[in-house]
């Protein structure tokens, strides 16, 4: 009995996991966007949303519009050109819109973004009446299950922590590591003296925006043969990057885990435990002291 | 770029030097040529006590009503995010908060209207207490990203908790007597009910805007260091804004809930907060009579676009998007300095 409510609570936390993943590649590129832009980037759900669809886009419909019939984008594909087409529309959106409001108060770039994401929302809703398709392009080497001992779990979701812990650490790695990261780091204490040095600080911002959308895009893409998440608003990012990763990996382990113990309240802790981490530990991306 | 610039300085105003700034109590120049600050005012009094009176004999009354509810709910919201330089993002949870009060008060405890508003606005008055405390501990953004956090939590609890009816909300909550013996369920009853009530919370918010106490909000606003400076404590007049605004939005949402006679998780959803926002700033932040204006506007907008389903949702963020970008003062911030120049 007690070893099977302990299997039960490992299951969750599996699947928890598998949600942690994606809050945690979501607040990752928040994080980033914040540190660098002091921009809370609203529209971070719609574009995770448009990369889910434009994977599909990609594998079902792609081939029909340009006449050429069998020709998709497989899911592999996808995990790169997709992240790529949304951090276009990343740059695009932070050169032509984002970029008039650094001079204001942050709350009008929330708004902005706010803006943003009921526009997509609006759209994809109207073109693409699809919320319901499902991605037939998951590949066949994930698909099956595999025996963990203590579950059996799909392959897929698997694939999934696996992928993103590995791109959450590579991206750590990558801001705290190497030369551009520490010009990222320098940019988001004080970008005036970074520019002084000769660093194009708008093109960084540009390519930041872009990368974070990009992790979105990404996210989307793998979620779309699961669908096991909706991100209405993600509304954590604020902490360190490895505050991000880990803060949004603990989300969904703990909304896994509260499932087992008391499920109603699986919604309202993640919300609880937001507001707490606001309230206590408000730092910015590099540990800039909370205001 | 905005990372440069030290906390203080932009928190403490959403309009940061640029955006709309009402001339304070009395109304701006005097005797100068030309409309004044003080005849736009009274201008727009009257125009708003005319067309209040008037309506029903013109328009739908139950879209009248939607319309002050709505312009009441923004004018709240605008003696925070106009007058005290606070952005919530949570206030869609004081609005629709009350109105599942006052929907269970009057549909299921089967106290008349009056009471049941009551009872929602008190509501929303202790919510706002609680978050208003909490989120006044930090500034700026993350202000904001605490209320909108609440606010979620209280979306979750009205979706799951057992009296609130879940995704169908609170329906056929019956609009009973006012004192016992107007019938509510007169059109015009009704309306000349919700008719006073906005103008009652209206008038409070006026009075809190012209008060010794709207100017120490004005300086938080404008300098939130310097007000603290002065001996202002700041924390405190920063929590009553918050409750007054929180119980005005919970007053609004109480009616709302009587009108329409359902309670929803529409009306606390976080998109809601955003559309509330959005009327606050398309009328013009900062100003009196701007809220009203931008409810007006949003309300028809969204009303005339009914039939085209989610369209509605591209041309309000579209809106949203433009106002931000090149419209920062808003319709009636826009007046006010045409007839300020002139």
């Amino acid at each position: 009995m007690m070893h099977a409510s302990i299997d039960l609570i490992l299951a969750q936390g599996m699947l928890g996991l598998n949600n942690g993943v994606f809050y945690a590649m979501l607040s990752l590129g928040l994080a980033i966007i914040f540190g660098l832009l002091n921009v809370i980037n609203f529209a971070h759900g719609a574009l995770y949303m448009v990369g889910a669809f434009v994977a599909l886009i990609c594998y079902s419909y792609l081939g029909a519009w340009l006449g050429l019939a069998g020709f998709h984008i497989d899911f592999w594909a996808a995990l790169i050109v997709v992240p790529l087409v949304v951090g276009c529309f990343g740059i695009v959106i932070e050169r032509t819109l984002l970029r008039w409001l650094y001079r204001f108060d942050p709350i009008y770039s929330l708004l902005l973004t706010f803006g943003i994401a009921l526009v997509l929302q609006g759209l994809f809703s109207n073109f693409f009446n699809m919320s319901g398709t499902p991605y037939p392009g998951q590949p066949a080497a994930l698909r099956g299950i595999v025996d963990l001992g203590f579950m059996i779990f799909p392959k897929y979701r698997l694939f999934v922590i696996v992928f993103s812990i590995v791109v959450c650490a590579g991206t750590w790695l990558f801001v705290e590591r190497t030369r551009l990261g520490s010009y990222l780091r320098a940019a988001a204490e004080n970008p005036d003296l970074v520019k002084a040095f000769g660093v194009n600080v708008p093109r960084m911002v540009t390519l930041t925006f872009a990368f974070g959308t990009a992790l979105a895009g990404l996210a989307g893409v793998l979620a779309a043969p699961i669908y096991s998440v909706s991100p209405v608003v993600v509304i954590g990012g604020m902490g360190s990057i490895m505050g991000a990763i880990v803060s949004g990996l603990a989300l969904g382990l703990i909304e896994g885990v509260t499932k087992v113990v008391y499920a109603p309240a699986s919604n309202t802790v993640i919300f609880v435990l937001m507001a707490i981490v606001l309230l206590v530990r408000p730092s910015g991306l590099f540990g800039r002291a909370g205001e | 770029m905005s990372v440069t610039e030290n906390a203080v300085d932009h928190m403490s105003s959403p309009s940061a030097g640029e955006g709309p700034v009402e001339k304070p109590a009395g109304g701006g120049r005097r005797g100068g040529r030309g409309i004044t600050d003080k005849g736009m005012n009274r201008f727009f009094w009257i125009l708003l006590i005319v067309l209040g009176l008037t309506a029903p004999a013109y328009m739908y009354p139950v879209f009248a009503m939607q319309l002050m509810c709505f312009a009441l709910f923004a004018a709240a919201l605008n003696l925070l995010l106009g007058y005290t330089g606070l952005l919530s993002f949570g206030h869609a949870a004081l609005f629709g908060g009350a109105a599942y009060i006052t929907g269970h008060v009057v549909k299921v405890w089967g106290f008349p209207p009056l009471p049941g508003i009551l009872a929602g606005t008190l509501f929303a008055v202790a919510l706002g207490y609680v978050m208003g405390a909490l989120a006044i501990r930090r500034r700026g953004i993350y202000f904001t990203m605490i209320t909108l956090a609440l606010a979620q939590l209280v979306y979750f609890l009205a979706l799951q908790l057992p009296f609130t009816g879940g995704e169908n909300g609170l329906q056929d909550i019956p609009r009973g007597h006012l004192f016992g013996f107007i019938d509510l369920n007169q059109p015009l009853a009704m309306y000349y009910t919700v008719f006073a009530i906005f103008m009652i919370g209206f008038l409070i918010i006026y009075r809190a805007v012209h008060s010794p106490f709207g100017q120490v909000l004005l300086a938080i606003r404008e300098n939130e260091a310097r007000a603290l400076s002065l001996g202002y404590d700041v924390s405190r007049f920063k929590l009553m804004a918050f409750v007054l605004s929180a119980g005005l939005a919970g007053l609004a949402g109480s009616t709302k809930a009587i009108v329409f006679q359902f309670a929803s998780l529409t009306d606390a959803h976080w998109q809601t907060s955003g559309e509330v926002v959005l009327m606050t700033l398309l009328g013009g932040m900062g100003t009196i009579f701007g809220p009203i204006v931008g409810a007006v506007t949003v309300v028809a907008l969204q009303h005339d676009l009914a039939s085209a389903g989610s369209w509605v949702q591209v041309i309000i963020g579209g809106i949203f998007i433009v106002c931000v970008l090149v419209f920062r003062r808003g319709i009636v911030g826009e007046l006010l300095r045409l007839v300020r120049r002139g």
